[in-house]
């Protein structure tokens, strides 16, 4: 009880961990790109939450200064949104072509 | 400065809200629910974000992640038509082998925070009590400072990728360039 009442770093660590296992089954499992697309978003920002937690954990350590978590935090949120801009191209491109929007269709590559 | 009130209270109710709406993204079958499902799990994270007092990420967080990276998904979902993919198959042939692997990781996620070295667990609690107020100074000290400013470098190289992601978004999407 004394563990559930006290919100340590590690309650964020695990809640980070559960959301990137929920990515990793979406991409993993699903069929739809736009889908696939939405788990890596969810995995990224597993990362971002387990990167602020261990901002704060750090703060404590090295003073109010010691944000860098954060500013990776900012870093990988932009890189996100590269990541999206291009996927979702990728995405119109592919469907333009073969009229679905299915991983599993596209095996052009594959032997 | 105040303490925190009701802390672990709104930290399971965000993190449930995030769970719930982290399974909702990945087992819906319309592609706009699964995004209004993240959208909920993103404005949780946000709140979390405030929580852990960085309240210039979780701004980032709402204007960026639900405001900008979302709208554009459910452009690109309105823009193609996905009336025939939701009377399909929703899981390809390797879901089994999918949720193996991720129990797998599961596995070692468990095993990593569970580890304990010379009785001590991995990561202990730091105690601390800063405010926010300079929060979002010290990001931008840390970003754009001429003496303290340690990822002025890595921020140029990210706006040189956000006009690559520019460039290519708009190579691939148009018909004929």
């Amino acid at each position: 009880m004394e563990a559930m009442l006290h919100i340590t770093t590690l309650h964020y660590l695990v809640l980070g961990a559960a959301l990137f296992l929920l990515g990793v089954i979406g991409v993993l499992t699903r069929r739809n790109v736009v889908i696939v697309l939405m788990s890596i978003e969810l995995i990224l920002n597993a990362v971002n939450l387990n990167l602020v937690a261990f901002s704060r954990y750090w703060q404590g350590m090295h003073g109010p200064g010691a944000l860098h978590g954060q500013v990776f935090a900012i870093f990988v949120i932009t890189d996100a949104a590269a990541e999206a801009a291009v996927g979702l191209g990728i995405l119109i491109a592919f469907f333009r072509n073969k009229e679905t929007v299915n991983v599993d269709e596209v095996n052009l590559l594959k032997w | 400065m105040n303490p925190p009130v009701a802390t672990p209270f709104f930290f399971y109710l965000l993190a449930a809200t995030m769970i719930i709406g982290g399974i909702l993204v990945i087992t819906r079958k319309n592609a706009i629910h699964s995004a209004m499902a993240l959208i909920t799990t993103l404005l949780a994270q946000a709140g979390l974000y405030l929580m852990l007092y960085s309240p210039f990420v979780a701004g980032v967080q709402i204007i960026l992640y639900a405001g900008g990276i979302m709208v554009l998904f459910l452009f690109v979902i309105m823009l193609i038509n996905l009336e025939r993919t939701m009377k399909e198959r929703q899981f390809n042939k390797q879901w089994l082998v999918g949720i193996a692997a991720a129990a797998t990781l599961g596995g070692l996620f468990i095993a990593v925070y569970t580890t304990t070295t010379k009785g001590k667990e991995l990561f202990p609690e730091g105690r601390m009590s800063y405010g926010e107020t300079q929060n979002t100074q010290i990001i931008a000290g840390l970003l754009f400072d001429r003496h303290a400013g340690q990822y002025m470098f890595a921020f140029e190289i990210a706006s040189l990728l956000l006009l690559v992601a520019i460039i290519g978004a708009v190579v691939m999407a148009k018909k004929k360039i």
